[in-house]
């Protein structure tokens, strides 16, 4: 857009410029999802490189997700014990870490790992390859990149943000077990028992939904500024790739909590 | 003419405001080898990287076996593309792939074969181009060579119809630049693909190539077979297949021959009509051939640029002087007398008796005799331009000696 405005037309020309810009984007953002996501389903399929990515994703995250689980577990524990011994009803603390665990901090804190542990190497992995003419190289060879590259880490991400999200809520529950009952002294049955009465099955698929979603909208944005390291104005070569996995994480971090609110609204 | 594999028709390209191709015409024939060559920057590696459908023109048409591009359906240039093989100028090698593994992606994504012939067909390969050794290595680990050899192993893997190679030889010894040129060659006549090579290499790649497309300037000024593009007169042309010399002549501080030519030639012309005169100087190193046999390259680049030097010293602002044949030096001095002309010979040889390359000391271990000659000739009236020539070569007179040995040695 050369034609730039003046005078008090150039504060909505500048407004008018950024929105433009920013639907752009989205528009392209969103057809690249879908392009993405449409290719896992093509014949062959790619098992082999899906579980690749499964095991790069999903596995090698277990350990940091356990740790941040059980930390978070455990201060959940604490914190709604002196917040609810007030009330006199420490008793529903199996409850309280269970739902929140579960409906919010599950998916939304396993996200957010995930974010900064493979988000960001999926887009200086993707960026690469990128500078460095090898998707070029794939696109000559009649490999599609998108196919090659997108589909498997969004299919794996789909498969492994679920899993993690429940491995991080089990976690999280035998830490505020151990918080709440070993340390503080509640009894271990009125801790499961007010667990068992208060959750239902909508709460564990509200949770397994946001996951779903958060799966999607972080593998497709992260792949997305890899893919298009190349098309940034004010980057090149390493530089691109460094301010491509920034954004990345920045912008699927910010995206996870709209996301999140967004979904929690529908749900409740 | 059989009709064009691949005909490039008036593509334009530029990137934001920046023009890189204005009117590119070029045909590429089945089963040939093409050179694309030119300046770096000027634009080669678009142009083929428009031929294989990785950037698409601003406007123009590229037809396939006549075929306009864009009426291809997607089979089309699906089976198109996968009868193409490119070979980037960064080789692009998937660093987080071993050598084999690298290799046999192209067979092992296109599906259809079992993995024991990947394998042979991989390992087939491999062995073609030494690269056994390094099977589980990834490309980092390997040096540049070695890297270029696997980015070749990978091209020719898939058996392609055509292979687009994008300064395959750049950043390699000559040794192996030859082997590569070589190989391109000779994998060229046993599996008959056509091949479309961008290179630096001058001369090499001209007797590998059965055509030759110069880039110059955004478009294609010349195209044809490498001896139309040797006997070819025009200016362009002459500076990319000299250009080694040119270089040389731009060490010597020397003009192109071409416009001392033209200058030489204007002169001649003008004579009839004006009261003027001119004197034209011819200096020959007998013999630079001998010398450049014997006592070396630089010993003979040596003596050769001193006396261009020296002249363009003595000439000044006002004279042409070019190397005019292997040791011969022409220039033109306007306005000047025969006598003139005289004491800037003089100045020549004195320049270069200072430098010492007429002294038998600064060739301690070969040293061959050689003499400078020189004719002048006063031009006054018409004269034709190669009388003139034939002339100067006959009036030849000896102007210094180098002796290896003393007068009177003896021996």
């Amino acid at each position: 857009m050369k034609d730039r405005a003046v005078g008090p037309f150039a504060f909505f020309a500048w407004w008018g410029r950024l929105f433009l810009g920013l639907l752009g984007e989205l528009g392209a953002m969103a057809i690249f999802a879908m392009h993405g996501f449409l290719l896992i389903f093509t014949y062959p399929f790619q098992f082999k490189k899906i579980i690749q990515q499964v095991y790069f994703i999903g596995v090698k995250s277990v350990l940091i997700i356990s740790l941040i689980g059980l930390f978070t577990g455990m201060v959940l524990g604490l914190q709604g014990y002196y917040t609810l011994v007030k009330f006199g009803s420490e008793g529903l603390l199996g409850a309280a870490v269970a739902l929140s665990l579960i409906r919010e901090l599950g998916p939304v804190l396993t996200a957010l790992m995930i974010i900064g542990r493979a988000g960001s190497s999926m887009a200086a992995e993707i960026g690469i390859m990128r500078i460095s003419e090898q998707i070029d190289a794939l696109d000559t060879m009649d490999i599609n990149p998108m196919r090659f590259l997108v589909a498997p880490r969004i299919a794996a991400s789909i498969i492994v943000f679920p899993l993690l999200t429940a491995l991080f809520d089990v976690i999280g529950i035998i830490g505020g077990y151990l918080t709440g009952v070993v340390q503080l002294g509640i009894n271990s049955g009125i801790y499961f028992n007010r667990m068992y009465d208060s959750v239902v099955l909508e709460d564990v698929s509200g949770g397994f939904y946001k996951s779903l979603a958060f799966a999607f909208v972080v593998a497709v944005i992260c792949c997305y500024q890899g893919y298009f390291t190349h098309m940034r104005p004010e980057g090149f070569g390493a530089r691109g790739v460094s301010l491509a996995t920034t954004s990345a994480v920045v912008l699927s971090c910010v995206s996870v909590l709209i996301v999140d609110y967004v979904l929690t609204s529908f749900l409740l | 003419m059989a009709e064009p594999f691949i005909q490039l028709r008036n593509i334009r390209k530029s990137f934001g405001d920046h023009v890189v191709l204005d009117g590119v015409d070029l045909s590429i024939y089945e089963g040939e080898i093409t050179a694309i060559i030119g300046k770096s920057g000027g634009g080669k590696s678009v142009l083929l990287k428009h031929m294989i459908g990785l950037l698409k023109p601003d406007s123009g048409e590229i037809l396939i076996k006549g075929k306009p591009l864009r009426e291809f359906t997607k089979e089309e240039w699906r089976r198109f593309k996968r009868s193409l093989s490119y070979m980037f100028q960064s080789n692009a090698l998937f660093d987080s792939m071993t050598v084999y593994e690298n290799i046999a992606l192209p067979l092992v994504e296109r599906g259809g074969l079992s993995q024991a012939e990947i394998d042979e067909r991989v390992m087939a390969r491999m062995k073609q181009f030494e690269l056994e050794d390094v099977t589980g290595k990834y490309p980092s680990q390997i040096s540049g060579g070695m890297q270029k050899r696997v980015a070749l192993a990978r091209a020719l893997v898939t058996d392609p119809k055509m292979i687009l190679f994008d300064e395959p030889t750049t950043g390699l010894d000559p040794l192996r630049k030859n082997a590569v040129l070589n190989m391109i060659a000779h994998y060229q006549k046993a599996i008959g693909f056509t091949a479309v090579v961008v290179s630096h290499d001058i001369p090499d790649i001209f007797f590998i190539s059965n055509r030759v497309a110069i880039i110059d300037n955004k478009k294609i000024p010349f195209q044809g077979t490498p001896i139309e593009l040797e006997q070819s007169d025009s200016e362009i042309v002459w500076e990319f297949i000299h250009g080694q010399e040119s270089l040389q002549d731009q060490l010597t501080g020397l003009h192109s021959k071409i416009e001392v030519e033209r200058t030489l030639r204007q002169e001649l012309e003008r004579i009839g009509k004006f009261q003027d005169v001119f004197s034209v100087v011819l200096i020959t190193v007998d013999s630079l051939e001998r010398i450049r046999e014997q006592m070396g390259y630089i010993a003979a680049q040596r003596i050769f640029q001193c006396l261009g030097m020296s002249l363009r010293d003595a000439l000044g602002a006002a004279g042409y002087a070019a190397r005019f044949g292997p040791d011969e030096i022409l220039a033109l001095l306007p306005h000047a007398g025969a006598e003139q002309a005289a004491r800037i010979i003089d100045e020549i040889v004195g320049q270069c008796r200072k430098e010492k390359i007429m002294d038998p000391k600064s060739y301690p271990k070969v040293c061959v005799d050689f003499e400078l000659k020189a004719a002048i000739v006063q031009v006054t009236e018409r004269m034709a331009y190669q009388e003139l020539i034939e002339r100067l070569r006959k009036e030849q007179k000896v102007i210094a000696k180098m002796q290896c040995r003393p007068k009177g040695d003896g021996s």
